[in-house]
């Protein structure tokens, strides 16, 4: 009886104590405590091609680095306040909810269960990936449907290795996987050719092909086998930040769509004749205000790298050792999916 | 008469003459080791051929047909290595993110290391008393230069990293985590029962989980029980939890040593009227560790290697850095080269460890052998 009495008083304290601790979380202002702390907090890959590396200097960069100062930019009118805080595959969520971080911009798929479930809030998406598989030329396939009998490497434990089997299956095609831990060793032991084919995400295939020095022996498959649709995130229930973070891509995704450049911005933010772009860069309305922020922090976004096709380019595009096409990431009225809701 | 011939003498001794060439020095080894046998001379050649064929070709691939200079992986144009990051990127394999123009104070508080240790190192160090009380003072000292203050530029442990940052958590858990161990050794053995049942507690359960679930529960769920303005460093939350894991261990391996002494020494000592801290500094602890000798650098050299775990919470050592290289589009696919020179670098460190230890051995051996 002591020692049950014991046992339910210490799990009443912690429990009391996760739910004061979950509870400060939540209920603050996200941007009253960035505004104090001086700097966005900002969860980034740990290193993925294309999407958030270090340069030589030592400073992180990247696809998605890139909406990290924007979103900096937006509150402080300084893209380089931002705290990196480098997370793995395992620590993203618990980090985000925690608040270690205030938003999440890590190649992360935008699943229902992790939208309406883990309590954490979408607010678009920055990127359309999906898998693909990348095999030999030799093989003689076309197709990823002429794969029958292949052995696959894949990455154990992520989505790409249920959407293999899904697809795999649905199409009534045999293959053999051959399981690995990692990406690059995943690479590694497709180049040892230890498997026929390699599948992850499209982006993951094009930064692999280009290690390879005899990528014209390499083809990527043209079917994609699942939607990865990827984007930043923020936790639930602080709609004011969850918007400006919003607002920051749609921003980045307007700004190509109404031509405004990192290099025009300065020139396009007195007003002039187009009231959309008036309204965007604050020298009509309040755009600014009714967010929290400045008149001026659209301005202060693009400049910081650009706007997303400048973005794109910059690290994922054709004069990158990526090569990445626009694809699906094109804006809508070039072929793509890309669409921003209107500035107003 | 005939027994003359038989008794033919001598004069003088002959010369001694060399032991036959097949017998002494390479050849005589070689004939002995190698080619005793029929059977041992082809294992001899076939073994003979397969480090050629792996040495030959890893020299070819490291130095002959490698590539030394470029600014990204597209100037590596031979089959080779490619080496050329080497000159770009060492500054972050050796400091991080460490600002360039304050690293002389990681080197400054790197060579003051060898001052700190060597009293404790090694006999006949001139100066050694003095030396002693500058290792006492070194912590402090080593945490000033790297994190900044007393007029340096502060600089956040978060640009802390690469092998700068191996060498601190390593270093600073060897430190701390052999004195913690010997008091939870003696703890275990404590016949206080408080003492016991705490010191038991403490081993069993971080010795029961993997450090790195330690290392999530100190990023993760420490900051759910945390008021969110108190935020822990994060490399002191590292240093706690390696020290904390290497602690328990250590206790373990000095518990085994501790076990190995004659109830005869404890009688003994008591005997001659030593109390408890006396007996255990005076005649049992040298003697235990010295029988853990192996034990203990073992420990030391499996929390060293630990340090590479700390990438689970978002810092940057050497393998973390090399990761974050190869994904850099530039130098995408040299996880090999990146892989050979991280290990090299801990080769080094535990090699030495390992030579320090059995020189430790010897110097300390004082059986009848």
């Amino acid at each position: 009886m002591k020692f049950t009495a014991i046992t339910g008083a210490v799990a009443a304290v912690a429990a009391m104590w996760i739910a004061g601790g979950a509870a400060g979380g939540a209920h603050a202002a996200t941007l009253d405590d960035v505004k104090a702390a001086g700097e966005v907090k900002c969860g980034i890959n740990t290193g993925l091609p294309g999407f958030a590396f270090t340069d030589d200097k030592g400073n992180w960069t990247g696809f998605d680095v890139a909406y990290c100062k924007a979103l900096a930019a937006a509150v402080f009118g300084d893209p380089g306040k931002v705290k990196y805080v480098n997370l793995t595959g395992k620590n993203r969520f618990p980090a985000l909810a925690s608040g270690e971080i205030d938003v999440l911009s890590r190649n992360t798929t935008w699943t229902f269960s992790r939208d309406v479930d883990l309590g954490f809030t979408f607010i678009g998406v920055s990127y359309y990936d999906g898998q693909g598989f990348i095999g030999r030329t030799a093989l003689g396939a076309k197709s990823a449907k002429e794969l029958d009998g292949a052995s696959v490497c894949i990455q154990t434990g992520t989505t790409t290795e249920l959407n293999l089997a899904d697809y795999f299956r649905s199409n009534n095609i045999k293959y053999e996987p051959v399981p690995i831990e990692t990406n690059e060793e995943a690479r590694k032991a497709y180049e040892a050719e230890r498997c026929d084919v390699y599948t992850t995400d499209a982006s993951g295939l094009a930064a692999t092909k280009s290690t390879f020095p005899d990528a014209e022996n390499h083809m990527v498959f043209p079917e994609i086998v699942s939607k990865e649709p990827l984007g930043p995130l923020v936790r639930q229930g602080d709609d004011q930040w969850a918007d400006i973070a919003r607002w920051t891509l749609n921003a980045l995704i307007n700004a190509e769509e109404l031509g405004l450049t990192q290099a025009n911005v300065d020139k396009m933010a007195v007003k002039g004749n187009n009231p959309e772009v008036n309204r965007m860069l604050g020298s009509e309305g309040s755009l600014g205000e009714m967010l929290g922020l400045s008149k001026t922090w659209a301005v202060a976004v693009i400049k910081s790298e650009g706007n997303y096709s400048e973005i794109f380019e910059r690290y994922l595009g054709k004069d990158t050792p990526l090569g990445l096409a626009r694809g699906q990431n094109a804006l809508y009225k070039d072929g793509g999916i890309l669409y921003a809701p209107p500035m107003r | 008469m005939t027994d003359q011939a038989f008794h033919r003498q001598q004069a003088e001794l002959l010369p001694q003459r060399a032991a036959p060439m097949t017998q002494v020095g390479v050849v005589g080894w070689a004939r002995t080791n190698l080619f005793s046998s029929w059977l041992n001379s082809i294992l001899t050649l076939v073994a003979l051929y397969i480090i050629w064929v792996v040495v030959s070709t890893l020299i070819d691939w490291a130095f002959i047909s490698s590539h030394v200079s470029g600014t990204d992986r597209f100037a590596c144009t031979s089959e080779g290595a490619c080496w050329a990051w080497l000159d770009q990127r060492i500054q972050q394999f050796l400091y991080g993110f460490y600002p360039s123009e304050e690293t002389w104070r990681v080197n400054l508080a790197f060579v003051l290391l060898f001052p700190a240790l060597a009293p404790w190192l090694f006999d006949n160090v001139p100066g050694a008393r003095y030396l002693r009380w500058f290792s006492l003072a070194y912590p402090i000292i080593a945490a000033i230069l790297l994190a900044g203050g007393l007029g340096l530029t502060v600089v956040g442990t978060d640009k802390l990293g690469g092998f700068t940052l191996n060498l601190t958590v390593g270093l600073a858990g060897i430190v701390l985590s052999l004195p913690i161990g010997i008091v939870l050794a003696l703890g275990r053995q404590s016949r206080l029962p408080i003492i016991r049942i705490l010191s038991i507690v403490f081993i069993e359960s971080v010795r029961g989980v993997p450090l790195i679930t330690l290392l999530f529960v100190s990023n993760i769920i420490l900051p759910i029980f945390l008021p969110p303005d108190v935020s822990l460093n994060a490399v002191i939350r590292v240093i706690v939890m390696v020290t904390a894991f290497a602690s328990a261990y250590m206790a373990e391996v000095i518990r085994g040593g501790l076990q190995a002494i004659p109830k005869g020494q404890y009688e003994a000592a008591q005997a001659m009227g030593l109390g408890y801290w006396q007996m255990m500094r005076l005649i049992i602890l040298p003697q235990a560790l010295k029988i853990s000798i192996p034990g203990i650098v073992n420990t030391f050299i499996g929390l060293f290697k630990d340090t590479t775990l700390v990438i689970i919470i978002g810092l940057f050592d050497i393998l973390g850095i090399a990761n974050a290289m190869v994904s850099n589009p530039d130098w995408l696919g040299l996880s090999s080269e990146t892989y050979v020179v991280v290990a090299l670098f801990f080769f080094t460190v535990c090699f030495s460890m390992s030579r320090y230890s059995i020189h430790l051995e010897r110097k300390l051996d004082t059986t009848n052998r």
